[in-house]
């Protein structure tokens, strides 16, 4: 049972890390020279290890299948990132930061790993800083600081509602500069579809040139995939239209154990389902819960405009349920929360598939301290509104925008109509401590490994997990294997073993090419989307998991039947493209049932509905699942099952309450 | 509503191009531009006929991956609103729209709707950056930026290197992009030492590049779905001459 050794340093939380980076085995800047690093992904995580290996004198040549690497969907982060900088004198500390992340993360990550994350983030912050990016400041020049879901202190930095954005920009430019310099070779519009491996190691990939559709061999002492998560598998999601899990399952099908594949986020405020056109779900920041109060009518089908339905006749119910924390529960319980008032029938909009976010008594607050602030002292009631509605737009301006462009409606005059949607998955490739894979020499960082974020991300913690690990983990850990590496020399893509590997993903593309059947992509991709929302989605029972796996292994029978690619394979053809990707997500889709139907415990974003508590709160069960479950590749929908024992030495495990 | 659809379609870089009609119809005023495309390429897909290519990925308006000229405009009829967050509430039933790329001959055609912008990664590479490798920053708090700068920086920053300035240029001038880049940095503590060598390698790339020069229409600002401001190119001719003086 214990193939897997997470290589957890010995010694106290506080000097694991410190002792790691000063024992660790160094290649001397003279040999890192010769030593190739194949880097897949442009994200936080893939563009800020680019460029950092490349500054240590590492040869990188870095993937992304978007036109350019600063398209990445890292870019679409609104909120913010943590950091445990304690600006704000409010008790914040690395202690509490990394309490509060093992803690939001329902006890299911390693602690070894959320220390290194919280004493890493301070350095993040600085070097962001550094680069540029333009963050929110006080007027007296100092940063600012925002409070997030399931925190009580302020500490996430941020740049309007486009932190991500800025982030991302930043280290894009830092890969862009080391393009410049010679020491980054870029490849934009291409995709990896396939990992080399020579004598069990990671020694190159297969990459398909979007634009002729030409297979390339490239060699590298080392690869990272740093490719982001799979929530697209649900068809709706707020991923972007081209994330996928492609050259993470390509790693899983050659040796790399995937993580608590069923471990997926649904985050609570995004913008509702229009109808059956609907291409992706946007997000609404976390942030807007700072201001924002959620509530549905008291009563069921109450079709009255929501202005209209008195204060006492509104059912506000995280305040109710939740006095402590309110409106700013974590993530997982603010939506299993809108999903329950929903489910009874208590939801509003056309859809009824939605609940109020409302600024209003916000709105009104502000403007009175405003009108205080300019000396007003009977203000009506009219210019409070005004003045509170400038205070609501400086903070939140365009999202309040983008609201409005997308459904038409305006939400500084009546309230958002929000729901939960697929946001995130903490689960993803195995890596140990260094951040290597099961295959040696195979990396993966960032969404796409399942390392620190357990059963639950906590807001602004995403951004702070993949700089982390692309800025100031990688950096030091992969010298640990490459230090064995110098020896090896470049191997020539000759090699059968990369012969093979471009045959072996002709194949697959010819085959999907020959089906010639009559249905698209997106129609087997919405069926699985469906099956997978409703059966291993936020919440989840022994029965429909057990369906969902024998509709899945249908779906998947059909769509090899059955599926139709127009154009050609040797051309620019975005078809083929999505063709390949569903065609893993329809493999992803049963190991994550079967992850999840192993699983009977309810714990995180996840809701095992056989594991509750009398009031209907999920109950995690430590006794049987405090363990990461890594799932081994056997061959068609055939899996085994390995178990990473966590031990707590710290955070005691306690039922999680934000009552 | 129902639609006619004139679309530029052209097989790659190297054939010409020339515009194709297609009928749409039962459109919902709740889809946005690119699902009411969706739901074209399904139907041309049902009768065997080759899908419209066309760049999109986040769909959010932030990741500057789509780039569409519609009816003339790039990003189409709305103000500040990439294609993605155009939603067809700003058409009418019958309404006739005709959809191109991005024409500028820095950004060759690769199919139909798609178009290659490295060009913009190239004038990054040469100067849109700051030197400072991982590890050299000192804490974050040690560089006070006056809010009104750090506010000025990051209007500039919000850029999203779609190309739209471009498209919309009739010189096809890449000036917005380029000043917005300068002028986050030149607006920052942290990026006065490198300040003269930017701008100019910077400019140097873009006329390597190809991209023509700035006439001041402000074309640009008006199509840009980040509505960065023209002002930005002010600054830069302002620090591209600074810089030339001091050379």
């Amino acid at each position: 049972m214990t193939k897997l050794n997470s290589k957890i340093p010995a010694g106290s939380i506080e000097n694991k890390w410190t002792q790691y980076r000063s024992t660790v085995p160094l290649v001397n800047p003279a040999n890192r020279r010769s030593i190739d690093v194949i880097v897949v992904g442009t994200g936080l995580a893939g563009a800020s290890a680019a460029a950092t290996l490349a500054e240590l004198g590492y040869k990188v040549k870095c993937f992304c299948f978007q036109d350019s690497p600063r398209r990445a969907h890292s870019i679409a982060a609104q909120g913010g990132i943590n950091a445990a900088k304690n600006y704000q004198h409010d008790g914040d500390s690395v202690y509490r930061l990394f309490y509060e992340t093992v803690k939001g993360g329902d006890y299911r990550s390693r602690e070894g790993n959320v220390h290194r994350l919280a004493e890493v983030s301070v350095n993040i912050i600085d070097q962001c800083v550094a680069q540029g990016g333009p963050f929110a400041r006080e007027y007296g020049g100092y940063l600012s600081n925002r409070s997030f879901g399931g925190t009580q202190v302020q500490r996430t930095f941020y740049a309007a509602g486009q932190t991500g954005q800025q982030l991302l920009l930043g280290a894009y430019s830092a890969l862009e500069r080391q393009v410049g310099l010679g020491t980054v070779q870029m490849y934009s519009r291409h995709e990896m579809l396939d990992i080399v491996t020579i004598e069990g190691k990671a020694r190159g990939i297969i990459a398909r040139d979007l634009i002729n559709g030409k297979l390339e061999r490239h060699f590298g002492h080392a690869v990272l995939l740093c490719s982001g998560g799979y929530g697209n598998v649900f068809y709706l999601s707020t991923n972007a239209m081209g994330s996928n899990v492609t050259a993470a399952w390509k790693a899983h099908k050659k040796g790399a154990f995937f993580g608590n594949p069923c471990f997926t986020q649904i985050h609570p405020t995004c913008i509702p389902v229009s109808g059956d056109h609907q291409s992706k779900l946007t997000l609404m920041s976390e942030s807007l819960r700072n201001d924002g109060r959620i509530w549905v009518p008291k009563k069921k089908d109450d079709n009255r405009k929501p202005a209209d339905i008195p204060e006492d006749e509104r059912d506000y119910y995280l305040e109710r349920r939740y006095p402590a924390f309110g409106n700013l529960v974590p993530r997982d319980v603010a939506s299993r929360a809108a999903k329950e008032r929903c489910d009874a029938g208590y939801g509003v909009g056309a859809s009824k598939m939605a609940v109020y976010l409302d600024f209003a008594a916000n709105t009104i607050r502000y403007g009175k301290i405003e009108a205080h602030k300019k000396g007003l002292h009977n203000p009506s009631d009219e210019e409070i509104k005004h003045l509170g509605k400038e205070v609501v737009k400086e903070k939140y301006g365009n999202l309040f925008e983008m609201y409005e462009k997308i459904t038409g409606e305006n939400p500084y005059e009546m309230p958002m109509r929000i729901y939960p949607a697929v946001h995130y998955t903490m689960g993803g490739l195995w890596v140990d401590y260094e951040l290597m894979t099961t295959v040696p020499g195979l990396y993966a960082l960032g969404e796409a490994n399942f390392s620190d974020h357990g059963a639950n991300r906590l807001g602004a913690s995403a951004l702070m997990q993949g700089l982390a690990d692309g800025y100031f983990v990688i950096p030091y850990t992969i010298s640990s294997y490459l230090s064995n590496e110098i020896r090896t020399k470049a191997i020539s893509t000759d090699h059968e073993a990369f012969v093979e590997a471009e045959k072996k993903v002709k194949e697959q593309l010819d085959k999907l090419m020959n089906i010639k059947g009559s249905k698209s992509v997106d129609h087997f991709h919405k069926k699985l989307g469906k099956i997978m929302w409703e059966k291993c989605g936020m919440g989840r029972n022994e029965k429909g998991l057990t369906e969902a796996i024998g509709e899945i292994r249908t779906l998947r029978e059909e769509f090899w039947k059955d599926l139709r690619i127009p154009g050609i394979q040797n051309e620019f053809n975005p078809e083929l493209e999505k063709a390949g990707r569903v065609a893993d997500f329809l493999e992803l889709g049963e190991l994550m049932c079967m992850d999840a139907l192993n699983r009977k415990e309810s714990c995180g974003g996840h809701f095992r509905e056989e594991s509750q508590t009398e009031e209907g709160e999920a109950k995690r069960d430590d006794e049987k699942f405090s363990y990461v479950s890594a799932w081994e590749y056997k061959g068609a929908g055939n899996f085994e099952m390995h178990k990473e024992e966590l031990l707590f030495d710290v955070v005691h495990p306690s039922q999680r309450s934000y009552k | 509503m129902n639609l006619t659809l004139k679309i530029w379609r052209q097989k790659n870089s190297k054939e010409a191009g020339n515009f194709v009609s297609y009928n749409v119809t039962d459109i919902s005023a709740d889809m946005s531009f690119l699902e009411m495309f969706d739901v074209l390429n399904e139907q041309l897909i049902s009768k065997g006929e080759e899908p419209i290519a066309f760049d999109h990925d986040c769909r959010e308006g932030i990741c500057g991956m789509c780039s569409m000229y519609i009816n003339g405009r790039a990003h189409g009829p709305a103000q500040g609103t990439t294609t993605c967050q155009l939603h067809m509430r700003k058409f009418k039933d019958g309404d006739t729209i005709t959809v191109e790329p991005w024409r500028a001959s820095s950004f060759p055609v690769i199919k139909d709707l798609v178009v290659d912008r490295s060009a913009f990664d190239h004038i990054i590479s040469a100067g849109g950056f700051i030197s400072v490798n991982t590890g050299n920053a000192k804490d974050a708090n040690n560089i006070p930026v006056p809010k009104d700068n750090a506010d000025n920086a990051f209007a500039a920053a919000a850029c999203i290197g779609c190309g739209a300035c471009v498209a919309a240029c009739k010189n096809s001038s890449a000036m917005l992009f380029v000043s917005a880049k300068v002028s986050q940095l030149a607006l920052l503590p942290q990026g006065q030492v490198e300040r003269e060598t930017r701008v100019l390698n910077m400019v140097k790339q873009m006329d390597e590049e190809g991209f023509g020069s700035c006439t001041n229409t402000g074309a640009c600002e008006a199509e840009c779905p980040k509505e960065i401001s023209v002002e930005n190119i002010a600054r830069l001719n302002r620090e591209y001459l600074l810089a030339n003086l001091k050379k």
